[in-house]
């Protein structure tokens, strides 16, 4: 297996994905054919290639400092599950 | 054993743009209501996609340029991966390993000692949302989420809490000179972090780093790194290891704090961002942005030295905020004495600036009015303290000196023969002074003149006053 139990456990506890033993299993396991599929493509000698940080042949799209109108707050709370005051209100976040 | 600390600082600035770093909402937040600057893009909404703030750009590599930077010929953007809610996306847009500027410098001066920190990169990314945390629930406002936000990371080349202070001072000093960003720390514009460990003075191994978070005022800063390198001299005096922990400044118990960091520490797996393309920068565009730089802090000061002999701390005095340096040279334009007025702006105006607390930019008066002030001094209007009181009343009102002196009546008295009047009148009030003076007692004169100067409130012209005080005594000696 290309990635252990615990490396699965860390994934999942930064995703804040809660797993059941027997999807941390199915993790490894899947998880590990994707990586292996993967070590492949580290047989390529690519020594000489520079990284690849985009396959867009765009560069320099940039816009002007000039502001613009935002959205109704309305809009934008629309999908907060909970809100007070125009503010979101979520579970507390530091003990 | 004798100890040294090894400081290096990470300060985030905000960017005074008009607009956010990816999306056209107002990135002025200040003072908004909640969550009334925000679009789908500052929010993350799938299918939106961020365009970069060329401004932004801009003032990041002047700040590279004026920080001794190389600018990158090559520079993308990376997504820095965490979960919490002040993060809409659930990742940063920030600069992984090709930042927009790197290894340069900044020079600082403590205790008479130049010290160069070495500035290892500078790089833009975007501000969070603003939590508040409340009992058992937390409120977000969006408002700042994507506002631009600029990196400033140094070599551990910082040596002591002093030397940190005098870091951050000469940053803010740099930053508000180029007009990029307000660097106020009590309003979050400036924010600080610094990592602190301690080594055997004369050793090069470094030892383990603690991290210090949430430092917004410059004496935070010293009182922060003065707590941490005392704790951990104890630890290692007594053997024990440092442990390499994050930590908070609580500034009411005056102590620092462990901070739970094991959710989003390390592991943040950057990778390019997609929706933007990379930057090539021109050295064309450097050059346009370096042939627009501002006279920065220290050629100011040394420019202050050579052409209006100030002294070296004189000169950096005056220069540490811009405005006041412009106040100084648009009063030496009108009045060509720049040692008496150096004296006058950082004496009397600085006091009264730090009595209000308030700043050089939100003075009432302008530099004419102030040399006007300054002639009615010379000319024998007013005398030196009436001149005081008078700046006092400008500060506050911001009225014209010579409508004040007008006003009040505070114009010294220069007229003959109502000091003649005056003068007449003490010696007749004191007899027995008048008498040990006659009798050759001469020191009795200071007496009298202080007596002349009471009943006129200080406003008699102190060298006519003498010489009438003084040819009076003579003509009643002589009879
Ligand atoms: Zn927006």
């Amino acid at each position: 297996m290309a990635i252990t139990r615990e490396e699965v456990e860390h994934i999942a506890e930064l995703a804040k994905l809660y797993l059941t033993e027997e999807e941390k299993e199915k993790m490894q396991r899947q998880l590990s054919a994707i990586l292996d599929y993967f070590a492949m493509l580290q047989e390529i000698d690519t020594s000489l290639i520079p990284p690849t940080a985009t396959v867009l042949p765009l560069r320099n799209v940039m816009r002007e400092d000039t502001p613009a109108p935002s959205f109704d707050r309305d809009k934008i709370l629309a999908n907060a599950p909970q809100k007070v005051e125009g503010y979101v209100k979520v579970k507390v976040v530091l003990e | 054993m004798e100890y040294e600390a090894v400081i290096g600082m990470e300060v985030h600035v905000q960017l005074l743009t008009k607009s956010k770093m990816f999306c056209s909402c107002s990135a002025e937040t200040f003072g908004a209501e909640p969550n009334t600057l925000v679009c789908p893009v500052c929010l993350g909404m799938p299918g939106t996609l961020p365009v970069i703030n060329r401004k932004a750009v801009e003032y990041t590599i002047m700040t590279g340029l004026a920080l001794n930077c190389q600018i990158a010929e090559f520079a993308k953007f990376d997504r820095k991966n965490y979960f919490y809610p002040d993060l809409p996306k659930g990742y940063q847009i920030s600069q992984y390993d090709l930042p927009l500027c790197f290894n340069g410098w900044l020079d600082i001066e403590v205790d008479g000692q130049i010290r160069r920190i070495r500035i290892r990169r500078v790089h833009l990314e975007e501000d969070t949302a603003k939590l508040f945390h409340f009992g058992d629930y937390t409120l977000i406002d969006f408002n700042r989420a994507g506002v631009p936000l600029m990196e400033i990371v140094s070599e551990p080349d910082i040596r002591s809490p002093e030397e940190a202070r005098q870091y951050l001072i000469k940053l803010r000093t740099i930053l508000r000179y180029l007009g990029v960003s307000t660097a106020d720390m009590e309003k979050g514009a400036m924010r600080c972090e610094a990592n602190v460990s301690l080594r055997p003075k004369g050793s090069s191994e470094l030892g383990t780093r603690v991290e210090i978070k949430n430092i917004n005022s410059f004496r935070f800063v010293k009182q922060a790194l003065e707590y941490e390198i005392e704790r951990q001299k104890r630890l290692l005096e007594q053997g024990k290891k440092v442990e390499q922990i994050t930590v908070g400044w609580d500034e009411e118990k005056g102590t620092t704090v462990i901070q739970r960091t094991k959710e989003y520490a390390h592991d943040y797996r950057y990778f390019p961002e997609p929706d933007l393309p990379p930057l090539v920068i021109s050295r064309e565009w450097v050059e346009r942005i370096k042939a627009s730089l501002p006279e920065l802090p220290d050629a100011k000061s040394e420019r202050f030295q050579s052409q209006y002999g100030l002294s070296p701390s004189e000169a950096r005095t005056i220069t540490v905020e811009k405005e006041a340096a412009d106040f100084f040279e648009a009063c030496v334009s009108l009045y060509p004495n720049p040692r008496k007025l150096f004296h006058w702006i950082t004496g009397e105006i600085f006091r009264l600036l730090g009595e209000t607390g308030s700043t050089f930019d939100s003075l009432k008066f302008s530099p004419e009015s102030f040399i006007k002030l300054i002639n009615l001094v010379d000319k024998g209007t007013i005398n030196q303290n009436t001149a005081k009181s008078i700046l006092r009343e400008m500060f506050s009102t911001g009225e014209d000196p010579e409508k004040i002196v007008e006003k009040k009546g505070l114009a010294l008295i220069a007229d003959e023969a109502a000091l003649i009047k005056v003068i007449e009148e003490v010696l007749e009030a004191n007899p027995d002074a008048l008498e040990r003076y006659l009798g050759g007692k001469e020191s009795t004169f200071g007496f009298f003149m202080g007596q002349v100067m009471k009943a006129t409130g200080g406003r008699a012209d102190p060298n006519l006053a003498s010489k009438l005080l003084r040819e009076k005594l003579a003509q009643l000696k002589n009879r």
